[in-house]
């Protein structure tokens, strides 16, 4: 390839060096400012939730930089053995792992509880974009069957612990590598088919009462205010009460006497949107959009499929955290327990979240390196 | 075969491939935020309205104030119903540590029972932490002072006053006050019907008898609130805006503390009751019926055993006599038949009749006897009155017939309520031939109209029917409306209560008051009362009666010994002093104790001793 090639990790210099992707860092960075700016208000101003959480922080771009460092064909190499590291962790959960919450998430490996799904949001779409990497593009159909085979099997695994939530994400990481890697739309078509058919499967048999009541309550949440409709109403009412200027920092009624609940995990947005308004959300939504839009310019920038389809599909992932979250907390989606990305308080996702932009950094910040070999 | 497919790869338009699936990505990713963005502007700009008053609903509680209820005092201010601090000890289980622990010292201090740490204990799981719970109500002063020592020791351990209805003179105003008692769930309805029930969010009590409910929308006074911010397990964070609640307004009433003793003195042990009132106004002077209860019992509730004991005692306590005692009014409306006899020219001043001693009918050989045995001999309006003829009366009677004494009676106000401002009032009766055709259906008979024509058989009136009925003589026919409010007054107004007087009996000639005033001075002067009235400082006229309860025999002496006592003769006395321009008027009835002028009329005179002496009504 041509060194002359203009690349702006090359334009960051000294960042460049350190394999560091400044304007995804720039994005980031904005985005984890304003995010503790929120905490800190939906913490109820608890100094000791906002250094657990910058601690966390800064192991999270501490992983995310170390990450980065490593070059995207030692990644790829890397996937498969972590894919099947992860799939047995998920089936050592199934058979001995710690319940907490009523589901069975978590592996307790001594010294601290971990949840395998979380590998497997990194595993998933690497494992499949290496396999799809591994042969020309579009790819034939029955490599999209085994990619689609790579995706149900740890889904089916993490649904049955259960975590529809994580499982679908999960799924849905793996099924952006097969659309990036340009599987026709006839099949695409012919997929949405199959899965409206199956969504009645999915009610009757598969998904539990809590989901089921999840779903009803999200179709109609003030048929029961008190009840499973009060977070959706609460929620609600914060963000429509906010208006356009929001009711200032730390100003937020609904969120400061605690009428919204689990303000500063999942409803996190709610308490932005409440206390800076439409203005605040628009902010938001724009630092989110730049980071995806960095992404996608990362992932089409990429000189080997393998890192195009992970940078795309992690990308796309963190999208879909983002719309989930917040169509949630709005009302658009039922209550699925995402949390905000990288805003809301929180310990494991926020880290493999960070691994994934260590990834990404990689990808952006290695292919010069590549293109002299 | 593999190998050499990926030596056929086409980078160029792989990379097409993918740019354009990147683009359409992206594509879905601005659409996908739009629809948030359109959300967000729906919920925050379109229906930002709806959610900022659900909002200002979630953290915004009002809790309402009570009023404090108007105080009540006599013409002289002496307070007759007034709110007193009771004090209760609360605690806050939030604040305390070890509740246990704290509520066996307590009730090391002062006596606790089982049941009060039962109750409260369940309270404590059943409120909020933050809430005070009472342990014991109504502490009394030497549990009050123990605690407040100690307070110290005990966090979260308050002593909370509020007010409770207090009646500092117990049974003395009963039936003209009444009490106040628990809204209960009629009461509830009746507000709502009413629409004042917001009004009453805070309130615990209510009138319920006498004066305490007539002027319940007067002594209830106007709520206030208190807007506070809540969080959402609604404990106060701040106080947002306070409105104080306005106090009821006070009533002065006409009654007087003095003459109330007095007539409770008089009836001593008997059952009966005293009015008096100012006839120009209708102002009601004393207000007494014997015997009375303790109306402090009611407040805070009265326990099953006490109230049955009241509702059973054979003295019926709980009966208003005053207004609810019917009686039959026996002689004293003698005056009242004499002036419709002169006003018809049935008789003339001067007219005399003979008194053998009985009165027969014609064609019948029934005697009607005269109280007095051999009769009064000739007897004139004069003598009819002061001497209390019945045989005159019963002659005058059946002349008049019953037609026209029910028609004139009832604009004495016999037969109707006086519309004196408590709700307990009887209309007692007035009977006509309608009444007895409706009552009994029957026709009615000349022998129905003669015991009528003394005041008996079906004829009955209340005390107070009976002193109004003397207020229309002394003010030669006006009627007052009697009331015991004077004046109602709170921090910015001042009302006097004053339903004037109205029209009752219209005469034909002026002169006839005069005549029937006389015949009622006579009465205290050379008549029945002679003896109660010798050696007044001040004039007055009045009217002695006694109601058979019994029917006596043919012939037969009545013996007030050999009769149960219950069954013996009530004395009725009415009156009015001075003689001229009378300030007071009265009714007595003392019911199974005798005649009108051996028991009602020496009860008048001490009852009109106190009023000059006193001088109760004398600075208007």
């Amino acid at each position: 390839m041509n060194s002359t090639m203009v690349d702006p990790a090359q334009r960051s210099g000294k960042f460049a060096a350190f394999h560091i992707d400044l304007p995804l860092l720039l994005g980031l960075l904005a985005l984890l400012t304003f995010g503790l700016v929120i905490l800190y208000s939906a913490t109820g101003q608890s100094e000791a939730m906002m250094k657990a959480q910058v601690i966390r922080l800064g192991v999270a771009l501490a992983v995310m930089v170390g990450v980065a460092q490593l070059d995207p064909q030692t990644i790829r190499r890397w996937a498969i053995a972590l894919f099947s590291v992860g799939l047995l962790m998920l089936v050592a959960v199934l058979l001995f792992g710690y319940v907490g919450k009523g589901a069975q998430r978590w592996l307790d490996l001594g010294f601290m509880k971990f949840q395998p799904s979380e590998i497997m949001k990194l595993a998933v779409p690497m494992a499949v974009a290496w396999f799809i990497a591994s042969h020309n593009l579009p790819p034939r159909l029955w490599h999209l069957f085994i990619g689609f085979m790579m995706c149900a099997i740890p889904t089916l695994l993490i649904a049955k612990q259960p975590d529809l939530g994580t499982s679908l994400l999960i799924a849905m990481s793996g099924v952006f590598v097969l659309f990036m890697a340009g599987m026709s739309w006839r099949l695409i078509s012919f997929i949405a088919v199959l899965v409206s058919a199956f969504a009645p499967v999915m009610w009757y048999f598969l998904m539990h009462d809590y989901q089921r009541q999840r779903v009803l309550t999200f179709l109609n949440p003030e048929t029961d205010p008190l009840g499973s409709g009060y977070h959706i109403i609460q929620s609600k009412i914060a963000i429509g009460s906010g208006g356009v200027n929001g009711k200032g920092w730390l100003q937020g009624t609904q969120s400061q006497l605690e009428f919204l609940p689990e303000r500063h995990t999942d409803f996190i947005f709610s308490v932005l949107s409440e206390e800076f308004g439409l203005i605040g959300v628009i902010f938001l939504l724009a630092i989110y959009l730049f980071i995806i839009g960095r992404g996608l310019i990362i992932a089409s920038k990429a000189q080997d499929n393998f890192s195009k389809l992970v940078a795309a599909s992690f990308t796309l992932t963190f999208f879909v955290y983002v719309f989930v979250n917040i169509g949630m907390v709005s009302g658009l989606l039922p209550v699925v327990g995402v949390p905000l990305p990288l805003v809301s308080y929180g310990g494991t996702s926020m880290v493999t979240l960070m691994a994934a932009f260590g990834v990404l950094m990689s990808v952006s910040t290695h292919k010069r390196m590549l293109a002299n070999v | 075969m593999l190998k050499k497919r990926v030596a056929m790869q086409d980078i160029a338009a792989e990379t097409r491939l993918f740019n354009s699936r990147a683009a359409i990505a992206m594509l879905i990713v601005c659409c996908l935020f739009s629809v948030i963005l359109v959300n967000m502007y729906n919920l925050q700009v379109r229906s930002y309205q709806d959610y900022q008053i659900r909002s200002e609903g979630n953290r915004i509680k009002v809790l309402p104030l009570a009023p404090n209820r108007g105080l009540i005092s006599d013409r002289n201010g002496i307070l007759l119903a007034e709110n007193r601090p009771v004090f209760s000890l609360e605690l806050v289980p939030e604040q305390i540590d070890d509740i246990d622990a704290t509520l066996a010292r307590l009730a090391a201090l002062i006596e606790i029972s089982e049941e009060q740490q039962q109750d409260f204990l369940q309270q404590v799981r059943q409120q909020r932490r933050f809430n005070s719970i009472a342990l014991k109500e109504r502490l009394d002063e030497q549990e009050v002072a123990i605690i407040s020592v100690n307070l110290h020791r005990f966090p979260g351990v308050t002593v909370e006053a509020r007010l409770s209805r207090h009646y500092p003179f117990g049974d003395l105003f009963t039936h003209a006050l009444g009490y106040i008692g628990k809204i209960n769930t009629n009461d509830l309805q009746r507000l709502e019907e009413q629409g004042v029930l917001a009004n009453y969010a805070a309130s615990r009590e209510i009138g319920k008898l006498g004066l305490e409910r007539y002027y319940e929308e007067q002594l209830h006074g106007t709520m206030g609130f208190q807007e506070v911010e809540v969080n959402n397990r609604g404990r106060i964070i701040r106080v947002l805006r306070s409105v104080p609640a306005r106090s009821g307004k006070n009533i002065r009433l006409s009654l007087d503390v003095g003459l109330q003793l007095t007539a409770q003195q008089t009836l001593n042990e008997n059952r009966g009751a005293i009015v008096a009132m100012d006839p120009r106004d209708g102002a009601v002077l004393a207000f007494y019926s014997n015997p009375s209860y303790d109306p402090n019992l009611f407040v805070h509730g009265i326990s099953s055993t006490a109230y049955n004991a009241l509702l059973h005692s054979p003295d019926r306590p709980l009966i208003n006599r005053a207004t609810q005692g019917i009686y039959p009014p026996a002689s004293t409306i003698k005056p009242h038949l004499a002036l419709l006899a002169l006003e018809t020219d049935t008789v003339q001043p001067d007219t005399k009749i003979w008194d053998p001693g009985f009165f027969t009918l014609p064609n019948s050989d029934h005697r009607f006897r005269d109280w007095k045995r051999g009769g009064h001999g000739w007897v004139d309006v004069y003598s009819a009155v002061a001497q209390s003829c019945d045989i005159y009366f019963y002659d005058l009677g059946i002349k008049l017939g019953i037609d026209r004494i029910s028609d004139y009676m009832r604009q004495f106000g016999f037969g109707e309520r006086t519309g004196i401002d408590i709700h307990e009032e009887a209309s007692a009766n007035m009977p006509s031939r309608g009444w007895k055709r409706a009552r009994f259906n029957q026709p009615w008979y000349p022998g129905d109209t003669v015991p009528l024509s003394i005041g008996q058989s079906f004829w009955t009136a209340t005390p107070l029917q009976l002193a109004v009925s003397t207020a229309v003589i002394v003010n030669k026919g006006m009627m007052p409306t009697p009331h015991m409010a004077a004046e109602l007054h709170s921090a910015d107004s001042n009302e006097l209560v004053d339903p004037g007087l109205r029209p009752g009996v219209n005469v034909i000639d002026e002169r006839n008051w005069d005549i029937i005033a006389d015949t009622m001075v006579r009465t205290v002067v050379t008549g029945t009362a002679r003896n109660a009235f010798s050696n007044t400082t001040y004039t007055s006229g009045g009217k002695t009666g006694t109601a058979q309860i019994v029917a006596i025999a043919q012939d037969a002496k009545y013996d007030a010994d050999a009769l149960d006592e219950r069954l013996r003769d009530n004395a009725m006395f009415i009156g009015y002093a001075p003689a001229v321009n009378p300030t007071v008027v009265f009714a007595v009835a003392v019911e199974n104790t005798g005649g009108g002028s051996s028991v009602g009329a020496p009860v008048g005179r001490q009852f009109l001793d106190y009023y000059f002496s006193a001088g109760v009504n004398s600075n208007e």
